[in-house]
């Protein structure tokens, strides 16, 4: 047991009552860890405010979310109905359940943009990684979550969305269609499903979404933030106090940062609330106005914005993508045999691994291997840390091509992202084709690109320019 | 830590109660993941039901609900029959040779026009690809995302499968199987029971 302290007798009451919390529980070294002794690089740039901007939008979502819940019932006859009742009947029920959806895709836009801050900076290289992975999960967490959730108000769009998402699934060879019934839990989407989508978002995955933001911040308070320079803050220390020369306290300097960032959020979260709620069909697609039928499929049907890049992905796997990838395998498996640095048995072994993966992929349907590449982009992520090589962490020491091919990538993304929401067309998916081999080639080829080119000299402190 | 004395006996104990343990776990998981499959009920709302298909004309098409699915029945002009002969050379799989037991469970339905008697084609509305439910196209001619040389069929406007007037799919499109034909039965002219085949 810890020594138990004692408050001097004159001390005021504050002081008597903290020292015998803290006795009893860590409160004082929390707050001091977490926030008047955590020391962040005082150069944070725009691109930090997105991730209490998304711990906020988080909060949202819960508050929102334990209201819609007390007016909602997840039964396929009274779905859609209970939805409408809250817009319309319940006092105040429109704001609550707009707040919900607008924040849906608040989250995502705040997510890809913090995803995107830790692409440019770096922020994923060791000793990072774990901060980097738990946020991927997070991810992960956070579309399985949105997934579910647009299903209970039993639209067409939540239907046929989840129908189509669910027979994902199916396209697993040998087990498939096995699986896609158990998650379902009918031989089609109906009440049973909406049940358990109900029980998964209210309560399954908002609990492990939380205990991954969690590990996600006591994990990044382990090692530190990393910064737009891409420098160790820690390396410079003050002799004396053996506090980061370029650290200060996140409390008071960034907590009160971040509220300047929370105001501007929320002028644009409110705007879009009460005046463009459905933002043009993006955040509230206007097929999901109509209740569920299962004997109709709407004209064209497309996933919300945010799932649209990986959903293009999908669609550009047809049989001629399938030919594409068994000829890059080849290609790349002779490459590394021709010029591979390893023995005899790995060339051997390279060789049948090649034959293997061709064999594979012209044995089972194109479908499949959609469902792989759709999945496969979001699994990449993780291997991020590992794949990047390059010297320099941040993108500012970079060589100046590596922006080009950082800036096409993102355009790239948005490319597949508007397709997404497109019909299918020949051209558009011929398009989708090239950016999803760009997707792939980007990160698969990381290890090789990310070391070439004149780097700049990294700084051994910050750069800063007070204002 | 001093140097670590390891008891064999009691590590033998340890591990056997992890297994008895991790037995245990799994055996308790089964029940919570068995409740995932589809209940008695759902199991038991399989039955066929009966379509009164008298008063379809040429050119029509009904729409008759089973086991949560729509199963379309469509009375084919001679027109559209022709075009199955152009449409041939086209599909992936013209004499409905893949997964016949699935797809096309009744032998009698093996054939160009994938039905029990020519006119009438009775099939499952759910695209093979992903389980949308494609959309009627039967004017012939160029449209948008579909060929020039449309014959008249159905588009999935999920990821653009085209299946022709007998629900087989076209080549290099996302579908991998053509239309799921249930298993009929002509109870007499005008009545039509789906989901069960009698001799």
């Amino acid at each position: 047991m810890a020594e138990m302290k004692t408050a001097p007798a004159n001390a005021p009451l504050g002081e008597k009552f903290m020292t015998w919390v803290d006795n009893r529980f860590p409160a004082t070294k929390l707050y001091k860890e977490h926030l008047s002794e955590y020391y962040a690089p005082k150069n944070f740039n725009f691109w930090y405010f997105f991730g209490s901007l998304a711990m906020l939008v988080l909060v949202i979502q819960i508050v929102t979310g334990i209201f819609l819940v007390m007016n909602y019932k997840p039964d396929a006859s009274l779905a859609f109905a209970s939805v409408e009742y809250i817009m319309r009947d319940v006092p105040w029920g429109w704001l609550v359940r707009y707040m919900h959806s607008t924040g849906a895709s608040a989250f995502f836009v705040v997510v890809y943009l913090h995803m995107y801050r830790g692409l440019i900076y770096g922020s994923y290289r060791k000793p990072r990684e774990l901060v980097w992975i738990f946020g991927c999960m997070i991810f992960l967490c956070l579309m399985a979550e949105a997934f579910m959730g647009y299903l209970l108000p039993w639209g067409q769009m939540s239907y046929w969305g989840a129908q189509v998402i669910v027979n994902l699934f199916a396209a697993v060879p040998f087990i498939g269609p096995d699986l896609a019934l158990l998650i379902r839990g009918d031989f089609v989407v109906s009440d049973a499903t909406l049940n358990r989508f109900f029980s998964f978002h209210v309560i399954a995955v908002p609990l492990v979404l939380l205990g991954l933001v969690v590990a996600h911040i006591i994990a990044l308070h382990e090692v530190g933030s990393n910064n737009p320079d891409g420098v160790e803050i820690k390396s410079t220390k003050n002799d004396k106090t053996g506090v980061p020369l370029d650290g200060i306290p996140f409390h008071p300097y960034y907590t009160v940062h971040d509220i300047f960032g929370v105001a501007v959020f929320l002028f644009i979260f409110s705007a879009i609330i009460f005046f463009a709620p459905e933002l043009g069909g993006y955040f509230l697609e206007y097929n999901n106005f109509i209740p569920a039928d299962p004997l109709k499929t709407p004209a064209h049907i497309a996933p919300v914005w945010y799932f649209t890049p990986f959903y293009s992905m999908l669609r550009a796997t047809t049989d001629v993508m399938v030919n594409v990838l068994a000829a890059l395998v080849a290609i790349a498996a002779v490459f590394a045999i021709l010029r591979g640095r390893f023995g005899a048995v790995g060339k051997i072994a390279v060789a049948i691994g090649a034959v293997v993966a061709i064999a594979l992929l012209k044995t089972f349907d194109a479908k499949f291997w959609g469902v792989l590449v759709m999945g496969g982009a979001v699994i990449v992520l993780f291997f991020l840390p590992w794949l990047d090589h390059s010297p320099a962490r941040s993108i500012r020491y970079r060589p100046d091509w590596h922006k080009t091919v950082y800036a096409v990538f993102v355009i790239f993304f948005f490319v597949l992202g508007y397709l997404g929401i497109q019909p299918p067309t020949e051209i558009g998916t011929l398009i989708a084709q090239i950016g999803t081999l760009f997707y792939f080639g980007f990160f698969l080829l990381m290890p090789w690109w990310s070391r070439l080119g004149t780097f700049k000299p990294v700084p051994s402190r910050v750069t800063f320019a007070a204002h | 830590m001093s140097s670590p004395q390891v008891d064999p006996s009691k590590r033998t104990w340890l591990i056997a109660s992890t297994c008895a343990g991790v037995v245990g776990g799994v055996a308790t998981a089964v029940p919570f993941v068995s409740t995932f499959l589809p209940s008695e009920r759902a199991r038991a709302a399989g039955a066929a039901v009966e379509a009164d298909i008298g008063g379809l004309k040429p050119g029509e098409k009904m729409t008759v609900e089973w086991r949560g699915k729509p199963v379309w029945i469509i009375r084919r002009t001679p027109e559209q029959l022709e075009s199955l002969k152009k449409t041939d050379a086209l599909v992936a799989d013209p004499k409905s040779e893949r997964k016949p037991a699935e797809v096309t469970p009744m032998e009698s339905t093996r054939n160009e026009w994938r039905s029990v008697k020519p006119e009438f084609l009775v099939v499952v509305g759910i695209c093979s690809h992903l389980g949308c439910s494609p959309s009627d196209k039967f004017t012939p001619g160029a449209q948008p995302s579909l060929p020039a040389d449309w014959q008249g069929g159905f588009l999935c406007p999920c990821h653009g499968s085209t299946f022709d007037m007998a629900g087989r799919v076209f080549k290099n499109k996302p579908a991998p199987d053509n239309l799921e034909v249930p298993p009929y039965t002509f109870l007499s002219d005008s009545k039509l029971l789906i989901g069960e085949a009698k001799a």
